[in-house]
């Protein structure tokens, strides 16, 4: 529209407006008024009058107070408690803060000091790849990395990344709004979008961050958010930032996420209509195991919610040619709203991802916390990004390979360990390996001693030479109620397998894992 | 690769003759002798990229040309004696060429290859040569009571018309959005209901973003390539339809690079951190693949670890793959129900985002405004937690070193009186300060003189002044023990890369002066020197600027929203890339042009910048400073400076001298400047 034409459009509308202004009565009255006044000032009168309508709209916006209701009842009783500038020093002087941390426990002791530190070293091409030297000199088979088809020992992405050091440096040195948009991440986002067959992608500089943010964009104060009880803790953790009302599902329960989807369409039937989403992820990172996505999808479509799906973990990892669960399951990736992955998994490279439509890509550019207020994705990790899709998409083998040896590690460990059992579904690389119920029943585990006793059996297990991790989770919330910390993960084995090493390594390593957890497990206590 | 290095190192084309007409000609031709030496800039910005043609040549006849301008118009005295009588400047440059230290300087005016021309033109467009010795100053707070900066305020008449711009742009979008949504249905579905799906955006949220952010679109994420040094170079777009779609033209534009937090000018393709880079790629690969809290820990981990923890001058450290996450996830592991944050008001969206996660309670002061915050200490302190009145468990006061948008630091030593009397614990998030303050660069208490025990959290990010990625968290050692177990950021989230971590270590090492010694130093005193010496120069032509008089982040108000376009494009026009920011990242009325001074820019650089900021403010009349804040016009001869007072904060009070509004002249500005920035600003 050009000005033109917004000037006719204007004058049609402010003859309309004076016509109805003319109908309402009393409005003589009110023309005397303003025209008494303001001397017959009709710019000033127009002026005042719509910041007076600009004003009344912004009262009646929508308000967020960021501040807690019972603060207005604190200030209340300042008057009442009548404390004197005395009383106030006496009280200041009597507080005594508790110290900023409490003292770490034995078993947060020995962790820090246990911890493995991977020591660089150029027999190997990389310190991480299949073989990894620690500083205690000794070199190790690492099955607890995401280095699943070895990239980070490929030659060619390390001369790639070199090449984009020398033409862009390391870091962007700005947010991206502000010049930290290189071309480079433009490829590299129309690189996945075109790889999973969505129609826009971004790239966040964090994996663990870019959930947290995409969903306290799109989701707010009113909105509703059902979720797996399962998920993982940055997919909480934007759920809490959203403020939107939550409803959790049992997890990968399809009846149970019906259940709730048609009792809240069926609650706010006579509400004004909110934005609703379903959250879950693609290969569940608590539990292993794999969602139902064709069936979400059916129950989005009929309850009409928006689906939020978290691929850090399939992406790269399911599929014929690791494009996630919507290649594994024959679903079009676009009917998934958004669909949220990593870079820094196996791709080896670094930050994380949203793919959707164009209109929620471009939204996060300006309201996703995350990608707004932070500084770019270094070009080398973009690029190397870039690189690792394009060898994954030319060598579907590697995907095989690595799920042949997938096969061969659980084939020594679940069913033929006594004490554990493997939830991860038999596409996942990364195989949680939780102790058997009946054991833990049996012996009546807490989950801090469950904790300890896998501890002992990675200990154990590096002992002889693989290492191997366990599921670390956060502690509950500071002071936080049992009824607010919710859903448990169970402490767990975890497992990576990689193309790096051979099948007979990889058996190998199983034997030595199951032989570790027999040794713990049999211990006398 | 034997090469003559140092006078041409000091002579580059375009970093000391851009200068040389505005020096040698005085005020009257201002307007035509700056538009020169725009183009000299843009010949010789222009001539690296265009090397696949006739780069090469070109590059050889700029340098040739320089050198003869050099000879023939005899420049400013200090910059000529400087090249030549002291060889050994571009030594102590930040140019990476200490490998070639071992080939003695040949002849002097011999040229040099033409591929060695334009690798140093390439150097040279990452970070600027030093033009004199004296351009370099220590970052240092050098009053014992640390002054509050001096708000100006332009008359009211602009600030209505601020106001009555929104007004305008406000009913004017509301206009249009009445017919569109009319006429144009198509492009407003996506705000209503659609087949049982609330939309995305609400139509009032979104009437902002598509009415008035709209319009100046062009002016934000501003596609790039290359290195974001002194220059940066410009991917160039333009847009058919009003901002909506931009389509890439194919060229681009090397510009000034006043935008990046390139504090100390670590972003560079080349040198010793770009080395050491390419041997950690080599040698750890690109990744850990792994979270810090399973296997993502190497010994280059734990080597970074213990550098920043030594130069923040904390007993232990850790560091994260982003400083944002940092934040996110280092407040819930702090503090939790029962507990209280206190936060300054302008504080950066991360620790918001942190805070909130934590679960307790947030309330905010004033920026900067110890008087409020110590209100605030009482009021809660004696109050206790709402409902139950039960004392607090902890309070941390959360400030950062160095405010982003307003340039101002955190008001270190009174908040650290405050901390003795009220006991709380304190967090600082030196994200721009660490690296760009003190006189080593380590950041506020560095500048302030304050002993880091005082201080119990740092936390900085190693985005900005370290050229890298990510971010840090530095304290005693039984509080990072616990928070390494106990923070998402190392238990979930992927660690730092090794090529990310080796550019941090080798900055670190760079600025501590372990290698290259008397590279660091330099990067921090021409810092120092380049952030006052900007500041001056645009208070005194009679803008009006917010923050403290030390720090590289200068934000030029312009309150009138259509002015930010009209100076992003003008500076654009004069190869000048500046960040605009307006309402909400501000206040309603104070939109602001920002620019970020970096070791990287000489002082050239910043002449240029000055310039083009006289001329775009007299055409756009953005002089409307009141002089309170600085500027003035020197005090007759012999009248002593009173040190760390402004005779002009008095005037504001209506005592002795009254304010007057500086307009200096844009060659006074940059005759007397270097000077003048080596004693207290006024
Ligand atoms: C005060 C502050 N904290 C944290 C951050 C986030 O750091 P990063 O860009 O490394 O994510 C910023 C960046 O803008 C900042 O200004």
């Amino acid at each position: 529209m050009d000005i033109h034409d917004a000037h006719e459009y204007l004058l049609r509308f402010l003859n309309e407006l004076s016509i109805h202004f003319q109908r309402v009565p009393g409005s003589a009255i009110f023309l005397r008024y303003v025209k008494a006044s303001y001397q017959n000032d009709p710019v000033r009168s127009a002026v005042e009058l719509f910041l007076l309508l600009f004003f009344v709209r912004y009262l009646l916006a929508p308000k967020y107070s960021t501040q807690k209701q019972n603060y207005v009842q604190l200030s209340d009783e300042v008057g009442s408690v009548k404390t004197t500038i005395r009383e106030i020093d006496e009280l200041v002087e009597d507080w005594t803060p508790e110290p900023l941390v409490s003292p770490q426990t034995a078993f947060e002791e020995a962790e820090n000091e246990k911890h493995p530190v991977i020591v660089g070293s150029d027999n190997f091409g990389s310190p991480t790849g299949p073989k990894s030297k620690l500083n205690n000199g000794r070199t190790v088979m690492n099955l607890a990395s995401y280095n699943f088809y070895n990239f980070l020992a490929n030659e060619m992405i390390k001369e790639k990344a070199i090449q984009t050091l020398r033409t862009y440096g390391v870091g962007p040195c700005g947010p991206p709004g502000f010049y930290g948009t290189q071309d480079v991440h433009v490829k590299t986002e129309a690189d996945i979008a075109a790889f999973l067959g969505a129609p826009a992608c971004i790239v966040y500089a964090q994996a663990f961050s870019t959930i947290s943010s995409v969903i306290p964009a799109f989701s707010k104060r009113g909105d509703i958010i059902v979720a797996d009880r399962a998920v993982n803790y940055a997919i909480r953790k934007g759920i809490q930032i959203s403020r939107s009302t939550v409803r959790w599902y049992e997890h990968n329960d399809m009846e149970d996420l019906e259940r709730v989807l048609a009792k809240i369409t069926k609650e706010q039937a006579k509400k004004p209509l909110t934005r609703r989403f379903i959250v879950a992820e693609g290969i569940f990172e608590n539990v292993g195991d794999v969602v139902d996505l064709p069936k979400i999808i059916e129950l989005k479509l009929r309850y009409k919610f928006r689906l939020i799906l978290d691929e850090t973990w399939s992406f790269g990892v399911l599929g014929r040619s690791g494009r996630g669960v919507t290649e594994q399951q024959n679903v079009d990736a676009s009917e998934v709203d958004f669909l949220v992955g990593s870079l820094a998994g196996p791709l080896c490279a670094g930050g994380g991802f949203c793919a959707g439509s164009d209109e929620i890509v471009e939204h996060q550019r300006i309201s996703a916390s995350a990608y707004t207020y932070s500084a770019a994705l270094p070009a080398m990790l973009a690029t190397t990004a870039s690189e690792s899709l394009s060898l994954l998409q030319s060598n579907p083998d590697i995907i095989t390979q690595l799920r042949e040896n997938a096969k061969a590690m659980r084939a020594q460990l679940d069913p033929r360990s006594d004490w554990v059992i493997c939830t991860s579904a038999a596409e996942n690389p990364i195989m949680l390996l939780v102790l058997k119920p009946e054991i833990i029943a049996s012996r009546e585990l807490s989950t801090g001693e469950q904790d300890r006793l896998l501890q002992d059996i990675v200990d154990e297990t590096l002992a002889n030479g693989v290492l191997i991790t366990r599921v670390k989770h956060m502690p509950p919330p500071l002071h936080a109620t049992p009824k607010e910390i919710g859903w448990q993960l169970q402490p767990a084995l975890k497992v990576c397998i990689t193309t790096g090493l051979s099948r007979k390594e990889i058996e190998k390593a199983g034997i030595t894992i199951r032989h570790a957890i027999t040794k713990v497990m049999t211990r006398k206590r | 690769m034997p090469r003559p290095t140092n006078p041409f190192a000091s002579t580059s084309p375009s970093s000391t003759t851009p200068s040389l007409p505005v020096k040698n000609e005085k005020g009257s031709s201002r307007r035509q002798s700056t538009s020169k030496a725009n183009k000299i800039v843009q010949f010789f910005s222009t001539s690296p990229k265009s090397k696949s043609l006739d780069g090469s040549l070109s590059a050889t006849s700029a340098l040739l040309a320089a050198a003869q301008q050099q000879a023939l118009i005899s420049p400013s005295p200090q910059i000529s004696s400087a090249s030549l009588s002291l060889p050994t400047i571009s030594l102590s440059t930040a140019t990476a060429d200490n490998l070639a230290m071992d080939t003695p300087p040949t002849t002097l005016f011999q040229p040099p290859s033409p591929a060695e021309a334009r690798r140093i033109a390439k150097q040279h467009a990452q970070f600027g040569p030093l033009g004199h010795q004296s351009h370099r100053y220590v970052s240092k707070c050098m009053d014992d009571d640390f002054p509050e900066p001096v708000m100006d305020e332009p008359p009211y008449y602009y600030l209505l018309t601020t106001y009555i711009s929104y007004l305008i742009l406000i009913i004017f979008g509301h206009v249009r959005d009445f017919f569109g949504k009319r006429f144009r249905e198509e492009n407003y579905r996506h705000l209503k209901a659609r087949n049982g799906y609330a939309p995305l955006n609400s139509d009032f949220d979104n009437f902002y973003v598509r009415r008035l952010k709209m319009r100046i679109n062009d002016c934000f994420s501003r596609p790039v390539t290359g290195v974001p040094g002194r220059y940066i170079t410009l991917i160039d777009r333009q847009s058919d339809d009003h901002n909506l779609h931009f389509q890439l033209t194919g060229t681009t534009t090397e510009t000034l690079n006043m935008s990046s937090y390139n504090y100390l000018g670590f972003a560079q393709s080349e040198g010793p951190c770009a080395d050491a880079v390419e041997e950690a790629v080599r040698k750890y690969g690109m990744s850990t693949c792994s979270p810090r809290g399973d296997v993502g820990t190497s010994d280059l981990h734990v080597e970074v670890e213990e550098l920043v923890a030594r130069f923040v001058g904390k007993p232990s450290a850790m560091v994260f793959s982003m400083g944002f996450g940092t934040n996110a996830t280092a407040f819930p592991a702090l503090v939790g129900k029962g507990c209280l944050i206190i936060s300054d008001e302008l504080n950066h969206a991360s620790i918001r985002f942190g805070a909130r996660l934590s679960g307790a309670m947030i309330e905010m002061f004033k920026h900067n405004d110890m008087k409020d915050l110590e209100r605030l200490l009482r009021e809660v302190i004696s109050q206790g937690q709402p409902r139950t009145h039960r004392p607090w468990r902890k309070i941390l006061v959360v400030v950062e070193g160095l405010y982003s948008m307003e340039g101002t630091m955190c008001n270190l030593p009174g908040i650290l009186a405050l901390k003795k009397k009220y006991k709380f614990n304190l967090f600082v998030d030196e994200a721009h300060s660490i690296g760009a303050l003190g006189p080593k660069g380590r950041g506020v208490c560095n500048y302030f003189g304050v002993d880091t025990a005082e201080v119990d959290i740092l936390m900085g990010t190693l985005t900005k002044s370290f050229g890298a990625n990510g971010g840090y968290i530095a304290g005693d050692k039984a509080v990072i023990d616990k928070l390494r177990v106990t923070n998402a950021g190392t238990i979930y989230a992927e660690s730092p890369t090794p090529p990310v971590l080796m550019q941090i270590s080798t900055a670190l090492r760079i600025i501590t002066g372990e290698v290259v010694p008397g590279q660091g130093e330099e990067r921090l005193q021409r810092l120092a020197f380049n952030s006052r010496y900007l500041r001056l120069g645009l208070k005194r032509l009679g803008f009006i600027v917010y923050g403290h008089d030390d720090s590289p982040i200068i934000p030029l108000l312009l309150y009138n929203p259509a002015k930010m376009p009209a100076f992003s494009h003008e500076m654009l026009r004069r190869k000048i890339s500046v960040v605009v920011v307006g309402y909400p990242a501000t206040p309603l009325v104070s939109s602001r042009a920002r620019f970020c001074v970096s070791a990287a820019h000489t002082k050239d650089d910043l002449d240029r910048l000055l310039v083009g900021c006289d001329e775009i403010g007299n055409v756009l009349q953005l002089k409307f400073s009141s002089g309170v804040a600085g500027g003035a016009e020197p005090l007759s001869e012999g009248v002593p400076m009173e040190k760390g007072k402004t005779p002009n904060n008095e005037g504001r009070n209506g005592a002795n001298i009254p304010a007057r509004p500086p307009r200096w002249a844009i060659h006074d500005v940059l005759n007397s400047g270097v000077q003048d920035v080596k004693s207290p600003l006024r």
